[in-house]
C-alpha cells in the first residue's frame, strides 16, 4: 500500500492547488493512483464523473447521479493490468467498485514510457523516421507519415504525384490492418475467438504485401521526408487487388458474425456511452468522436495529400456506444477499400520521391560515375540535410484519431523539439467517463472499444 | 454535423483580448503570441469564438536556441507553452505560443476549460516541470512517481548505458 492510500484514510490535509506553493507541495510527492476519496469536497465529487477527471461545470453532467454517499468501506480498488490481456498493452486502470459497478476509474499509464520525443532530438531528420514508427506499432506508416509530413511543410518542398498517391495507398492498406487487428482484439475480448483468429488472418495478408513491399512487417522507415524509400514492387496491383476482394468478401462474413450476433450486441449497444459535448470537451477524436454524431475526419475535413480527390464516405454514428464505434471501424475498412480501388485506378507514372539533392540521396548508379553524388550521399547520411528554421504542427487521420506533429527548427539537421500528438494518449481521457456506472465486464469491452496502442500513448 | 458545433467562428476573433496580440503565420499556420497573464484569457476567448476543441498542448525548451524568429514586441524566455485549438466548425487551427520564464514556471490551467487538457498538461509538467496552476492532479503521468529532473528539458542529459564489448577472440 502506497503513502497515498495510507493518508487516504486518515482525514488528508487540504492543498491549495492556486498558489505555486500549494502545487509544489502537491506534486514533488504526488502519486500517479486513484486519489483517495477523502482528498475530494462533496463540491467536487458532484462534479465528479470519471476519477480524477473532474469534468467542469461548463459540461452538462447531472449532480443528482453522483453516488456521494458511498462509504469507503464499501467499495473496493482494483487494478486491472497492467499485466492483463485485455489492456491491449501495458495499461492499468485503477477502478473503485461498488459491487460490480464502477464508481471511478484512473488510467495509470508510462509503463511502455522509453523517451521517443527526447530520442528524436537526437537523430537527424533522415533517421526520424526510424524512430517514430516504433509508436504507434499498429499502424507504423501513419507516424511516418505525418512525420514526413511535417518535415516536408518545413523544407517547403512538394512531392511527386506517384509519391503522394503511394503514401496514400500505404495509410489506406494500414488502416485496413490496423481496424482488422481491432476488430480481433475486440472480439477476443468479448468471448468471439474465432473473429480473432479472422481478423488476424486478414491483416496478415497486408502485413505480407508491406514485407514485400518495404521489406518488414511492422517498423517499416519506408515514408520518409521527401517521399517514400523505394517504388512498388512489380505486380504490385495483382498483389493489392487479391488483398481487397478477399477482405470484402469476408467482411460480409464478418458482419454476420458479429453484428448479426445476440450477445454481441447485447455486449455492446448502449455500453460506454460518451455524449458529443461530452467527446469534444475530452479533446476526443476519431471513431470516438465519429460515433457521437460529430462527422469529423481529416481527411473530409481538413483534407491533406490527395483525399480531396478521391470518393469516401465519413462513417458517423449517433449514440456514442460500443457498438457504434464498432460499427464505424467496420465500415470504415470498406471505405479504405473503397479509396485504394481508386489509387489502383488513378495513380500516376513517375518518380516516387522528390528529386532534390539535398534532401533524397542519390540513386546508387549516379554514385558510381559522379564525385558530386557521392558527396551528396555521403552528406546525407553523416550529417543528415538542414531544414530552414521555424515550426509546424501537422496532422492527420490516424486509425485511432488525429495524429499531430510538431516540429520545431533552428536550421541544424535535427529537430530542436519533436513533439507527437498520439490519439491513443489523449483518447485515453475519455475512458473514465465511459466506464462510470458500468459493470466490470463492460470495462473490459469498453477500453477495447477506445483501441489504445501504449506504445503511442506512452512513447 | 451535429448542432452543438454548428455556430460559425467569427473571422477576426473580434473580442479586444485577442484583437491586439502580437501574431504570425507559421508556415501557413496562424499563431499568436500572449503573455504567461494574458493566456487565459485568450483561449476563453477563442473557446467562445468556437474553437471546441484543444487539439493538443505541449512545451518548448529554447535554452539552447534562443534566437528564434519572434513577432515584434514578444521578449523570448526559456519556456513556451504551445496550445493548439481546433475548431471543427470553421475547420481551422489556431496556434497559442506563450512565453514562460525559467521561474517561476507557472501558467494558469485550461483544464477549466477544456477538461481534454488534463493528460496533456500532467506530460508538460512531467516533461518540463511547468506548473499549472488550477490543474487538479498535477503528478507525474509517463515518469515514475520518484523521478528526480524533467527529461525533455534541454540541460537534461541523455542517458547511455556503457558497452561492454567482450575480449576479441584473439588468432586461431
Amino acid at each position: 500500500m502506497s503513502d497515498h492510500e495510507r493518508a487516504g484514510e486518515t482525514e488528508a490535509p487540504r492543498v491549495d492547488l492556486t498558489t505555486p506553493e500549494g502545487l509544489i507541495g502537491e506534486t514533488e510527492e504526488g502519486g500517479q493512483e486513484l486519489l483517495a476519496r477523502t482528498r475530494t469536497t462533496t463540491d467536487e465529487l458532484a462534479r465528479e464523473k470519471g476519477s480524477v477527471l473532474r469534468v467542469p461545470e461548463a459540461m452538462p453532467g447531472d449532480p443528482a447521479h453522483v453516488d456521494v454517499e458511498v462509504p469507503d468501506d464499501e467499495t473496493m480498488i482494483i487494478n486491472f493490468g497492467p499485466q492483463h490481456p485485455s489492456t491491449h498493452g501495458v495499461l492499468r486502470l485503477m477502478m473503485e467498485l461498488d459491487g460490480e459497478t464502477v464508481i471511478r476509474s484512473k488510467p495509470v499509464i508510462g509503463y511502455l514510457h522509453t523517451g521517443m520525443e527526447k530520442t528524436g532530438e537526437e537523430l537527424t531528420y533522415q533517421q526520424g523516421a526510424t524512430n517514430v514508427t516504433r509508436m504507434d506499432y499498429l499502424s507504423p506508416l501513419t507516424n511516418e507519415l505525418v512525420f514526413s509530413l511535417a518535415t516536408e511543410a518545413l523544407l517547403g518542398i512538394e512531392l511527386p504525384p506517384r509519391a503522394v498517391w503511394i503514401r496514400m495507398l500505404l495509410a489506406e492498406l494500414q488502416r485496413v490492418a490496423s481496424h482488422l487487428m481491432w476488430l480481433a482484439t475486440n472480439g477476443m475480448d468479448l468471448g468471439s475467438t474465432t473473429m480473432m483468429i479472422f481478423g488476424f488472418r486478414e491483416r496478415e495478408m497486408v502485413l505480407g504485401f508491406f514485407e514485400k513491399t518495404t521489406g518488414v512487417r511492422m517498423n517499416h522507415n519506408f515514408i520518409r521526408p521527401g517521399g517514400t524509400a523505394a517504388d512498388l514492387p512489380d505486380g504490385w496491383e495483382d498483389d493489392v487487388t487479391v488483398i481487397i476482394d478477399t477482405i470484402e468478401v469476408r467482411l460480409d462474413d464478418y458482419d454476420q458474425l458479429l453484428t448479426g450476433q445476440p450477445i454481441f450486441r447485447e455486449r455492446t449497444e448502449g455500453v460506454g456511452a460518451l455524449t458529443a459535448e461530452e467527446a469534444l470537451a475530452l479533446s476526443a477524436t476519431g471513431p470516438i468522436l465519429r460515433s457521437t454524431g460529430i462527422a469529423w475526419d481529416l481527411r473530409r475535413t481538413m483534407p491533406y495529400m490527395e483525399y480531396d480527390k478521391v470518393d469516401f464516405d465519413v462513417i458517423v454514428g449517433t449514440f456514442g456506444d460500443n457498438f457504434d464505434r464498432y460499427a464505424i471501424r467496420f465500415n470504415e475498412v470498406r471505405e479504405s477499400i473503397k479509396i485504394i480501388r481508386q489509387v489502383l485506378d488513378r495513380i500516376p507514372q513517375g518518380d516516387y520521391r522528390v528529386q532534390d539533392k539535398k534532401v533524397t540521396p542519390p540513386p546508387r548508379a549516379r554514385i558510381d560515375e559522379s564525385m558530386e553524388a557521392l558527396i551528396h550521399h555521403f552528406k546525407i547520411f553523416t550529417e543528415g540535410f538542414k531544414v530552414p528554421e521555424g515550426e509546424v504542427y501537422t496532422a492527420i487521420e490516424s486509425p485511432r484519431g488525429e495524429i499531430g506533429c510538431y516540429i520545431v527548427s533552428d536550421g541544424s539537421a535535427k529537430p530542436y523539439r519533436m513533439h507527437i500528438r498520439g490519439p491513443s494518449f489523449v483518447n485515453m481521457q475519455s475512458l473514465p467517463v465511459m466506464l462510470r456506472g458500468g459493470l466490470v465486464a463492460d470495462a473490459i469491452a469498453t477500453t477495447s472499444s477506445v483501441d489504445p496502442v501504449m506504445g503511442e500513448s506512452d512513447r | 454535423m451535429s448542432e452543438t458545433v454548428s455556430e460559425t467562428v467569427s473571422e477576426t476573433v473580434s473580442d479586444a483580448v485577442v484583437a491586439g496580440l502580437p501574431s504570425m503565420t507559421s508556415t501557413g499556420q496562424d499563431v499568436v503570441f500572449p503573455t504567461v497573464t494574458e493566456y487565459h484569457d485568450v483561449v476563453t476567448a477563442y473557446k467562445v469564438a468556437g474553437f471546441a476543441m484543444l487539439a493538443d498542448l505541449t512545451a518548448v525548451d529554447y535554452l539552447t536556441h534562443p534566437g528564434r524568429t519572434l513577432p515584434h514586441g514578444v521578449a523570448p524566455e526559456r519556456f513556451e507553452v504551445v496550445t493548439n485549438l481546433l475548431s471543427l466548425s470553421a475547420a481551422r487551427r489556431v496556434r497559442i505560443r506563450t512565453q514562460l520564464p525559467e521561474d517561476p514556471a507557472v501558467i494558469a490551467s485550461v483544464w477549466d476549460l477544456y477538461p481534454g487538457a488534463e493528460a496533456m498538461e500532467r506530460e508538460v509538467y512531467d516533461m518540463f516541470g511547468i506548473r499549472f496552476t488550477g490543474h487538479p492532479d498535477l503528478t507525474r503521468i509517463l515518469m515514475p512517481e520518484d523521478w528526480e529532473g524533467y527529461p525533455l528539458r534541454k540541460d537534461y542529459g541523455i542517458g547511455r548505458v556503457p558497452v561492454q564489448f567482450k575480449e576479441s577472440p584473439g588468432p586461431r
